[in-house]
């Protein structure tokens, strides 16, 4: 908890320099730095610190952003393409893809993904699928969600629940 | 002389991120238009809240060049990719707890003569009195018959 609030407060300062941008005004910098810890010491008497509002950021994530930045920008010309065809032919789908993240943080960053990459959105989350309601019946194969599921788990190491009991994640590493 | 072919090359790449990026913008508005139910306009949308937003503000990054102002963007960008799906599976959540039926199946846009009658049977399918509901299926024969 010690580490968690020493990194909230690192990043709350650089927060702060990085909007104020000015860096030897000693009113300005006071003002700042009794803000940060006012914040910090009102987190550490909510007992609110914990991985999920530390801002916790480090290569893997970067690397998921990236990842995830390729994928929107693939659905997103497959919809505009979709969209601006004269005929227009789509195939709304509602599917149900499994979530076997055991995490809360696990679980909201593969939903939030889902909803990112457009002509998927999350709907609905129920205990361990989601409701997904996709624009092109093209866009709801089953192991690109898995996929994306997986990565997720990874960025924000999350242990997936049915990897060791079921064993289904095995096969599907295989296919890839 | 080089400092003015680097400023040149900076705002033409700034430029053409900036087009592209008003490019998806406004090919989430049409789709908006363009869609047929509330949960497929959403994707449409996306396309506008995701693709549009970024290549905008990665335009102005690269115009910005390398100061405050950049890091300001830099920050916005990376809350956009929080937020903006954040939201809209609210606002999803919300219709579909409020219990609207997405349409499902194929849909194909009517042909340009149809555009008139069309919209018309639209508004009346997603109406629920029964009156409309009545006057609805007339349509739906005629359409059955084409």
């Amino acid at each position: 908890m010690i580490r968690s609030a020493l990194v909230l407060l690192v990043l709350l300062s650089a927060f702060w320099l990085a909007l104020s941008g000015y860096l030897d005004n000693p009113v300005l910098l006071t003002v700042g730095a009794i803000s940060v810890l006012l914040v910090v010491a009102m987190v550490w008497r909510m007992k609110i610190i914990d991985t999920e509002t530390v801002p916790y950021l480090h290569g893997k994530s970067l690397g998921y952003f990236a990842w995830m930045f390729v994928q929107i920008t693939k659905s997103n010309i497959e919809v505009v393409k979709a969209v601006l065809s004269p005929d227009m032919e789509i195939s709304p789908k509602l599917t149900k893809v499994p979530m076997p993240h055991s995490t809360d943080l696990g679980r909201v960053t593969f939903a939030n993904s889902i909803t990112l990459t457009p002509g998927t959105v999350s709907v609905e989350m129920q205990d361990d699928v989601i409701l997904v309601h996709a624009l092109l019946a093209s866009m709801t194969d089953p192991k690109a969600f898995a996929d994306m599921g997986e990565r997720a788990a990874w960025a924000v190491s999350d242990p997936m629940l049915s990897d060791p009991m079921s064993g289904k994640s095995v096969p599907r590493k295989d296919n890839k | 002389m080089s400092g003015e072919f680097f400023h040149t090359t900076q705002m033409l790449i700034a430029s053409a991120l900036m087009i592209a990026g008003v490019f998806f913008v406004i090919a989430g508005a049409i789709g908006v238009i363009r869609l047929p139910d509330f949960y497929t306009r959403m994707h449409a949308a996306g396309v506008t809240d995701t693709l549009g937003a970024e290549l905008i503000i990665f335009g102005l990054i690269v115009q910005a060049g390398f100061s405050q102002t950049s890091l300001k963007l830099v920050l916005i960008a990376f809350f956009l990719f929080l937020t903006s799906p954040t939201a809209t599976h609210a606002v999803v959540g919300a219709a579909w707890q409020s219990g609207l039926k997405p349409k499902l199946g194929k849909y194909k846009a009517p042909a340009p003569g149809e555009a008139i009658v069309k919209p018309k049977s639209k508004t009346k399918t997603k109406a629920k009195t029964k009156a409309k509901t009545r006057r609805k299926s007339p349509v739906k024969k005629a359409r059955a018959k084409k």
